[in-house]
């Protein structure tokens, strides 16, 4: 008969999600336990599966813009940005000078609201409940910059193959200058929270460590790969938008931990606000769109007055626009890391083939490095440093 | 006025079915069951700004024994769909389902080989809330609408089923009514 002493009873395998409130989503992690101690670790994904890619593949270029938003949903115009420069490059488009400051502002402010839904979330799991309401109330104010620009609050599709179909309302600039203003004081409330306070710094320094090495080999990108010091940005590596032309450092960590990992982040935000803050003083009027007459919908009074136009509206409407044969690759830094999307065209209205390089699902294979030999309960802080959207993991 | 007039102060007469739906009606109690983009607006409707303890429903419980409404905020694909079910079957009665978004309520815009075209498939649904992602305006205005629907429910006879058929018609009656 067996007993407790018995090596059948030594460890013991547990089922961790895919409904649990720790694990972001809908993972599941099969974890073997010696006592409470982790043993084995292992990822089973594809409960948020949702065909993405093979959708793209039945849309036209125009209208897959809609499902990137849906990929990653807590920065969705990071990932409109690396669909759109994709099929861009594709078409060998001049991006004008204020779309491209307009989607620099646009792409740091939503890096700052996916930071605080990471560090809200987080620290919920580690048990700070008050900092999860502190991080929304500002994400409110950024959400109101999508509502304001596009209509919608977290899913905008705001960019277009081509650079914007509408300006930004008058109203943008002085609502993110007040931002500007009030975000400071709001992240040193966080971190008076958090940085020092002892309970923080006992669940996060030393868990979850990661070498430089390990994190390369497992291709990590993003704030997981620059906690471990590694000092690689897409935004600086591959400068897209112009990126170069912005001064900005690259946080690093040293330790490789979850702290180190907070701490890189909190960081990155300061960066983004001065980078908003940069491309704010340069926005210069002008137009958004590329000259390019066959990427946008008509004027809607000539539509209405003109037959030639009103053809051309249906046409852009029902078939959208063409893209010359090729494939390309188009990488930007989202807030998790490289977002890389590939796109195979055959000539036509329809992609022939989209590919997503998830930084997600990429960062998630160190899951199993960094929590074996620690207990269960730091499986929980090292889910939320990784920062992963099942969104965009399942795809 | 009746028997008020008969008892001391502080003291109020109702029915029992009025005080049970007003005490399930005023604690709702969900469960997290966050799947996509939904359940980020889902936590910003019980975050700072929107603050859905205002209307009792606030305590978002981890395990389905102890809530009484799903919320199924985001797409349900195929692999989650009997999840869902499992966890709809360990919530305790009485409970309510409120579907959340396009995707959890018709499939959305992912009319594909993945995802369930409505997880009214799965589960019978309260109320559906429309969106892509609802704003969280409208998960509250949601949220209320299922507490007018407690507030209706009677305790004896549950409601009719909405999809059973009316009595077959027999000529005689016909023939009476004529």
């Amino acid at each position: 008969m067996a007993t407790a002493t018995s090596p059948e009873f030594k460890t013991i395998t547990i089922n961790m999600g895919p409904q649990h409130p720790s694990t972001h989503g809908v993972l599941r992690l099969v974890i073997e336990l010696d006592g409470e101690t982790v043993v084995s670790l292992k990822p089973v994904i594809g409960y948020l599966h949702t065909g993405m890619e093979k959708s793209m593949e039945s849309k036209n270029y125009h209208k897959s813009i809609t499902v990137t938003d849906r990929m990653d949903y807590l920065s969705p115009l990071g990932n409109n940005m690396a669909y759109v420069a994709a099929v861009e490059k594709l078409m060998n488009l001049t991006i004008p000078e204020r779309a491209q400051v307009l989607r620099v502002i646009l792409l740091e402010l939503t890096r700052i609201s996916s930071h605080l839904v990471w560090l809200g979330t987080h620290a919920i799991d580690l048990g700070a409940m008050s900092v999860f309401l502190y991080c929304f109330r500002e994400r409110e104010k950024l959400l109101d910059v999508n509502d304001m620009v596009a209509g919608s609050r977290l899913t905008p599709s705001y960019f277009r193959v081509g650079g914007f179909y509408q300006d930004v309302p008058d109203a943008f600039v002085p609502h993110v200058r007040k931002f500007l203003e009030e975000f400071p004081k709001a992240l040193g409330e966080y971190q008076s929270l958090l940085t020092k306070n002892r309970i923080w710094m006992k669940r996060t320094i030393g868990v979850g460590v990661l070498t430089a090495a390990q994190a390369i080999d497992l291709c990590l990108t993003g704030p997981v790969l620059r906690g471990c010091g590694v000092r690689y940005d897409v935004r600086k590596a591959k400068p897209y938008s112009g990126y170069e032309t912005y001064e900005f450092e690259v946080p690093l960590g040293k330790n490789g931990d979850v702290y180190d990992r907070y701490l890189c982040r909190i960081e990155e935000m300061k960066q983004s606000l001065s980078i908003v803050r940069q491309g704010l003083d340069r926005l210069r009027p002008g137009t958004v769109r590329a000259d390019n007459p066959y990427l946008f919908p008509a004027d809607r009074t000539e539509v209405k007055l003109n037959m030639e136009e009103l053809i051309y509206h249906f046409k852009i409407m029902s078939e959208g626009y063409s893209v010359p044969p090729g494939d390309a690759y188009f990488s930007v830094e989202s807030p998790k890391g490289e977002l890389g999307f590939y796109v195979v065209s055959d000539g036509g209205p329809i992609p022939h083939r989209t590919r997503v390089r998830p930084p997600s699902l990429i960062n998630l294979q160190a899951l199993e490095n960094m929590c074996i030999g620690r207990m269960v309960a730091d499986v929980v802080a090292c889910i939320g440093s990784i920062d992963i959207v099942l969104g965009e993991v399942d795809r | 006025m009746g028997i008020e007039e008969l008892v001391p102060d502080g003291i109020l007469t109702t029915t029992v079915e009025k005080m049970v739906n007003w005490a399930r009606r005023s604690s709702l109690w969900p469960a997290t069951f966050g799947l996509a983009c939904c359940a980020i607006e889902m936590m910003a409707t019980s975050a700072a700004r929107y603050d859905l303890a205002r209307f009792g429903a606030e305590v978002f419980r981890a395990s389905p024994r102890q809530a009484d409404l799903m919320i199924v905020a985001g797409r349900v694909s195929k692999k989650m769909a009997p999840v869902l079910k499992r966890i709809y079957d360990q919530m305790p009665e009485p409970k309510w389902v409120i579907s959340m978004g396009a995707c959890a309520s018709c499939g959305g815009i992912f009319n594909n080989y993945a995802i369930v075209q409505g997880v009214d498939t799965v589960v019978p649904v309260d109320v559906y809330v429309p969106g892509c992602p609802p704003r969280p305006e409208a998960l509250i205005y949601g949220i209320m609408k299922l507490q007018e629907k407690i507030d209706r429910q009677r305790l004896k006879q549950p409601d009719p089923l909405p999809d059973s058929e009316p009595p077959p018609v027999t000529p005689e009656a016909s023939s009476a009514s004529a």
